[in-house]
């Protein structure tokens, strides 16, 4: 008995079946929040695919004699004091945004997983890297960015570091705390018991139990990469001028607020739906993968 | 509880002790020096090496930043190059204006946020309570600075009730005080609130589950007193966490809101020290903010306590 239960711990995890993917989808599609979420997440992703279909203009391309014109058929969102047209500049500034905190969730995820697992398994470098983490969660994330930003000066590559080692030590935290449970079962006691190697306990036993949490975490951290950026694009240590990213947008339009509304809406309405988007993602994948929120809302 | 304090402030210097390298690390990463800023472009190698050498910034890394650690202990956080006065002075100058807008912001936020949360917790599922929390996502979706500038094309520009920017202190007049300050702290505050609803409301949620609360309507006591003092009280500690946490966003928020406001606060200080290069300036505010933010959580912690008696660090 005892000897068949220990074969089944050891063995690599079952591939799902096709039920299961049926019931899970099911379940997705049930939670209104997910829905919704993905709706708007998948919108604006459309429109950072298909921007140049979107629209005739080019988001560089200044015409004088168009300046400051308001929104009309020609310039749905009007156009700003170089003439360019912001419904251009908008459509290709979510590239910046949705590219930036893609860019960050990939890294801190790999990151901040590789970095949760070790300290959990391993207790000497634990008491290292969670002092190192602590202090870098000490620093207001925007401030450490801003900080980062001024070394390295304002590039798309250098915001995406920074936001990177901004945020990897939330993920290693979140993924840190699951992955500690997961150590202390029997199960990871018995894999050892049978010689199992630390490598494999960690990435065949351990990880693959902090995916949900790591999903749900990656999630929030995009919207927070995007409120970030656009914040640093706004005062001027984030995307350099004359690309267009949403922050700069509106940094662009805060001299000429009171003669042009329309450079100050929109690109914040674009921040709004992409953020509201993804939170709405993010909460509605809590309640479906982590079972403790899921009890406490219903 | 002396005890328990002791360790917790000993674990806290190894973390200080990393956010001060971090700190040190980051800003003298930055390319190109102070001696360049100050003296301009036109200005000779000879000049450059002597303001260089008046400045200590010809010294190895290492031996400035332990100079930098030795001020410190002494309460010495360096000097500013180009205000020519000690950080701390500087810091001080810009504590002000700070200090009133994360305060009031944090109030705002509160306020509002605990009795929506816990109102939107006793009536789950009803349109109440999903208007409330769709108002809380959206408050956690929008960009403090993006509703700053909303509320100044609202109420300076088109209603002309308010001023558009600036700062006047306390001591020209509370009420002048305010009528400046009012539309950043809404700004920032709105998502602070955002967050301290939606924790109230999971919180609430939770304990009210429990059997205490059960036995508590069942002996017929009033709605608003089991809510408030049996419920609210046991949900408190993660929305104090919460509330606690809230001081670094509420400043990394006034960093940007002070800037769309144009308020003479830290938040400014730095984005400026950063386009002068003042690198003593940057190091040593940040260090501040990140000293304040790690003993605010240590006062959190040691609330716990007192909110809940159920946590005693002694036995612990």
């Amino acid at each position: 008995m005892e000897t068949s239960s220990v074969t089944i711990a050891t063995s690599q995890p079952v591939a799902p079946s096709r039920h299961h993917v049926r019931v899970a989808m099911n379940r997705f599609f049930a939670n209104r929040l997910a829905v919704s979420g993905s709706i708007l997440v998948l919108f604006i992703t459309l429109i950072c695919v298909l921007a140049p279909l979107l629209t005739s203009y080019d988001p560089l391309e200044m015409k004088v004699q168009d300046r400051l014109k308001p929104p009309s058929t020609s310039h749905w969102f009007g156009t700003d004091e170089f003439g360019r047209d912001v419904f251009t500049r908008v459509v290709y500034g979510s590239r910046i945004s949705m590219g930036v905190g893609f860019s960050v969730v990939v890294i801190t995820s790999i990151v901040g997983l590789l970095f949760g697992l070790y300290s959990a398994y391993y207790r000497r470098l634990d008491n290292f890297l969670m002092r190192i983490n602590d202090g870098l969660m000490a620093f207001p994330a925007i401030l450490l960015a801003i900080a980062i930003l001024a070394a390295l000066g304002p590039k798309m590559s250098n915001v995406i570091i920074a936001l990177s080692v901004v945020y990897i030590p939330t993920v290693a935290r979140a993924i840190r705390s699951v992955a500690i449970t997961v150590r202390e079962q029997t199960y990871i006691e018995a894999i050892h018991a049978l010689g199992g190697k630390s490598w494999r306990v960690i990435w065949l036993h351990i990880a693959p139990n902090c995916l949900s949490p790591l999903i749900v975490q990656a999630t929030f951290i995009f919207a927070y990469a995007v409120i970030t950026e656009a914040s640093l694009s706004f005062l001027g240590a984030g995307t350099p001028p004359p690309e267009p990213s949403w922050g700069n947008i509106l940094n662009d339009g805060r001299t000429i607020m009171k003669q042009a509304w329309w450079m100050t809406v929109f690109p914040g309405l674009s921040i709004m739906i992409t953020v509201l988007g993804l939170n709405l993602l993010g909460d509605g994948l809590r309640d479906l993968l982590d079972p403790h929120t899921n009890r406490a809302k219903k | 509880m002396g005890g328990y304090l002791l360790k917790r402030v000993v674990s806290l210097l190894p973390v200080l002790l990393v956010v001060a390298v971090v700190d040190f690390i980051i800003i003298h990463l930055t390319p190109g020096d102070p001696a360049s800023v100050i003296l301009g472009a036109q200005a000779t190698e000879e000049e450059l090496a002597k303001l260089r050498e008046q400045l200590g910034l010809n010294l190895p890394i290492y031996i400035r930043f332990f100079e930098w650690i030795g001020g410190l202990l002494q309460g010495d956080l360096g000097w500013s190059i180009f205000m020519d006065k000690p950080v701390t002075e500087a810091i001080w100058e810009h504590l002000g204006p700070t200090l009133s807008l994360t305060i009031m912001a944090e109030i705002i936020a509160i306020l509002f946020a605990i009795p929506l949360g816990v109102m939107a917790a006793n009536r789950r599922g009803t349109w109440m309570d999903q208007t409330f929390m769709t108002f809380a996502l959206l408050g956690i979706s929008l960009p403090s600075f993006w509703i700053g500038l909303n509320l100044i094309l609202l109420f300076a520009v088109q209603l002309n009730w308010l001023p558009a920017a600036g700062y006047q202190p306390i001591s020209n007049g509370l009420l002048n005080h305010f009528k400046y300050l009012i539309m950043p702290a809404i700004s920032l505050g709105i998502m602070q609130g955002a967050l301290i609803a939606r924790m109230t409301r999971s919180s609430m949620l939770e304990v009210l589950n429990e059997n205490y609360i059960r036995t508590a309507e069942a002996k017929g006591l009033k709605m608003w007193l089991v809510t408030y003092k049996h419920a609210l009280r046991n949900a408190f500690i993660p929305i104090l966490t919460v509330i606690g946490l809230s001081f670094a966003t509420l400043i990394g928020g006034a960093v940007v809101t002070e800037t769309v406001f144009n308020i003479p606060g830290i938040g400014k200080l730095i984005v400026n020290s950063v386009l002068r290069r003042d690198y003593e300036v940057i190091q040593g505010t940040v260090l501040m903010i990140a000293a304040a933010y790690v003993l605010i959580n240590l006062i959190v912690d040691l609330l716990y306590a007192y909110i809940d008696p159920r946590v005693r660090y002694d036995k612990s």
